[in-house]
């Protein structure tokens, strides 16, 4: 199964020219934020950091989905997992994440019944061979994941699968860009747009965001090629006084979209408030279940209220995450915040910031 | 928050396992040998030099594309003897096995087991049975220990790296590792990848007869190469420099990685070496691996520097660097 589109866009000679083009064009010192937590270790992965001019510094935005997710709402996960006759099915990413005192990792290790899946279907088979078990879904992620997750919902309906539920604690990431400039610490002059949510929300979800909030954005894939060209574009943008929606990465992203996956996530969920772990409350920035779905909501099956709960203290994860301050400015950072014993979210994901320094920098 | 408990990642081999094992089971056993932290244990007895080492073999399915549990418990155990520098002789095999198990199943991992052996040339002469109540052990778990005789002149060591060796891969990597992940329950891709599960004492054999200079050998299993080259960066005190385009993987093993967000550098490998020796011995001993039909793609991958002591350095593709870190725990699957 070789990936097709993939080999042509990690090509050396290519690369170099588009390195080569990014020094002679970069003279002021920019601020470019990669919002995706993709993209955050794909630059790790290919050493990009270290061949970029100085002039370039790269900060990454609140775009890992696991890092983003609120203490509060880990620790609702983690509270469920111990019902009685209750299965928790998740992504991989969320085990190790903490919460105020436990992960769903040392949960299972007490023997909860929590299960890793790939996709919201596999826990759907989970439901179907557990009629007598209830089976939660934990939806975290943005629009690339929350439709395949709303089609999950609508089997289940066809299916007439009553032990099947779904918290939703999805987020959009348009309002994040929003709430990021609206915030007054924040200092970017250029965003580097995600390539996953962008195939599915299409170039056009942003026009509205940089017409009323002008600023250079580039939407890119993953690959080094793709990345190098987008900072490359950021960089034109910047230099000549530009402040335009650029694609990157035509070869996926449409300017509608996916029309059929929104169409899925239009049916199932709805915009509603959610709160960003760094950021707070954000309008509009969530997804809810639309009210015909709403048998299917795992926080109203189980009446679950979301805790304030107080982040890990010491960790700057909230910062990190809106590009105040890098990993290096953490104090827990390689200290008490390890891989092993993490604080906060960002050292945990395999998209977390903390945890690509902590891999890859070679610092 | 404090790990009380056993988690997976204790068993991943990555850095939760080696904490464990440095800080709860070393101190126990403490000695200069087990101290050494190698793969199996060099010891010498009336002058004869003997490596010693075990392994317990537990994986899920049983049975998988390339190989059974019943071959991997084989030849794990061969490998580990033979990067001791050693000539794999005889094992001994241990089995827990689950009531209700079904005997045909036994069947056909002990013909596994045989024909693996035999592949080797090695005889298992010891064993043990124990059966247990359905539910304490899921299906069947097996060890096996193995004692090889080490020859003259060969010293072999994850200690022994020095600057400026070369580093030889024997071939593709993550083969074994992600076989095993398409193959888990409810994972339903269709990929015709298969495990590297192969004895390597022959391979080994052949090196050391045209070169009895070489300082480091070792199977990259759990934890992957990745895992392993900072085990003897850490080991020698030696910085170690790698290049990305240089390290054989598979399209279709790259393919699922990729879509699964796993880093083939940390995925384990069940018929593969790293060899550390000297850049004169590089030519012999890398067309010695490469006559070995499980050596075929081997290469040098990298080199031993003296910069940055108990790091590993990689060239990537595109001539950036990164650092190579060993794996923490588990590779879970991402999100996406």
């Amino acid at each position: 199964m070789p990936i097709k589109y993939a080999e042509e866009y990690r090509d050396k000679k290519l690369s170099k020219s588009l390195i080569q083009e990014i020094q002679k064009n970069s003279r002021k010192p920019v601020r470019l934020m990669e919002v995706c937590g993709t993209h955050t270790v794909s630059i790790f992965k290919h050493g990009i950091r270290s061949i970029l001019p100085n002039t370039i510094s790269l900060l990454s935005g609140p775009g890992c989905p696991v890092c983003v997710t609120a203490q509060g709402e880990i620790d609702a996960f983690i509270e469920l997992s111990r019902k009685k006759g209750v299965i928790i099915t998740t992504f991989g990413d969320l085990m190790r994440v903490p919460g105020s005192n436990s992960s769903l990792q040392k949960e299972r290790a007490k023997g909860q019944d929590i299960r890793m899946v790939y996709s919201a279907f596999d826990a759907l088979e989970i439901a179907k061979i557990n009629p007598d078990k209830e089976v939660v879904f934990l939806g975290v992620g943005f629009e690339t994941t929350a439709p395949t997750i709303a089609a999950s919902v609508l089997s289940a309906q066809a299916m007439n699968l009553t032990n099947f539920s779904v918290i939703s604690a999805h987020k959009q990431v348009v309002p994040a860009l929003t709430a990021l400039l609206q915030t007054k610490e924040v200092n970017i002059n250029g965003f580097l747009l995600p390539g996953h949510v962008s195939v599915i929300i299409g170039a056009g979800a942003y026009r509205g965001f940089v017409k009323n909030y002008p600023i250079p954005c580039v939407i890119a894939g993953f690959e080094p090629v793709d990345i190098l060209t987008g900072i490359h574009m950021l960089v034109k943008q910047i230099e000549t006084g530009k402040k335009d929606l650029e694609n990157a990465y035509p070869r996926a992203v449409t300017e509608e979209g996916n029309v059929k996956a929104q169409t899925l996530l239009n049916t199932v969920f709805q915009t509603g408030i959610a709160t960003w772990r760094g950021i707070g409350l954000i309008p509009d920035s969530g997804l809810i279940f639309q009210k015909a779905y709403e048998n299917f909501d795992a926080t109203r099956r189980f009446q679950i209220s979301y805790q304030q709960a107080p982040e890990p203290k010491g960790c700057a994860c909230g910062e990190v995450l809106i590009g105040v301050k890098t990993p290096l400015d953490c104090a827990l950072y390689k200290k008490t915040c390890t891989p092993i014993h993490p604080v906060g979210p960002c050292m945990v994901s395999s998209e977390g910031i903390c945890a690509a320094y902590d891999k890859y920098h070679t610092g | 928050m404090t790990i009380d408990h056993i988690l997976l990642d204790h068993g991943s081999g990555g850095k939760v396992s080696s904490a464990m094992i440095r800080n709860i089971m070393l101190p126990v056993f403490e000695n200069p040998i087990l101290s050494m932290l190698n793969d199996g244990a060099n010891l010498e007895i009336n002058g004869v030099r003997l490596a010693f080492s075990t392994d317990t073999y537990t994986v899920s399915p049983l049975f998988f594309p390339g190989g059974s549990i019943g071959d991997l418990a084989i030849n794990g155990t061969v490998n580990d003897v033979s990067m001791c520098g050693a000539r794999p002789l005889y094992l001994s095999v241990g089995m827990i096995i689950e009531e209700g198990f079904p005997i045909e199943e036994l069947r056909r991992i002990l013909f596994d087991m045989g024909k693996a052996a035999r592949r080797a040339d090695v005889l298992v002469v010891t064993g043990d049975t124990k059966v247990v109540p359905k539910g304490a052990a899921d299906r069947i778990f097996i060890n096996t220990s193995g004692i090889g005789w080490i020859p003259d002149g060969v010293d072999v060591g994850g200690e022994k790296a020095r600057v400026g060796d070369q580093i030889i891969l024997s071939g593709t990597i993550a083969d074994h590792g992600m076989t095993i992940l398409t193959q888990r329950e409810g994972l339903t891709f269709d990929t015709g990848i298969r495990s590297d599960s192969a004895p390597l004492n022959h391979m080994v054999q052949s090196m050391l007869s045209v070169s009895r200079n070489i300082h480091v050998l070792r199977d990259p299993t759990r934890g992957g190469v990745g895992t392993t080259i900072n085990e003897i960066a850490l080991q020698s005190s030696v910085g170690i420099k790698i290049y990305e385009d240089r390290i054989p993987v598979k399209k279709e093993v790259a393919g699922i990685c990729e879509l699964l967000g796993f880093d083939p550098l940390y995925v384990a490998n069940e018929g593969k070496l790293l060899a550390f020796l000297p850049p004169s011995e590089v030519e012999g001993v890398l067309s010695a691996i490469q006559k070995d039909p499980a050596g075929k793609d081997a290469c040098v991958i990298g080199e031993v520097t003296d910069t940055r002591p108990g790091r590993v350095i990689m060239e990537t593709r595109i001539g950036g660097e990164r650092i190579v870190d060993m794996q923490t725990g588990e590779q879970l699957p991402r999100i996406c």
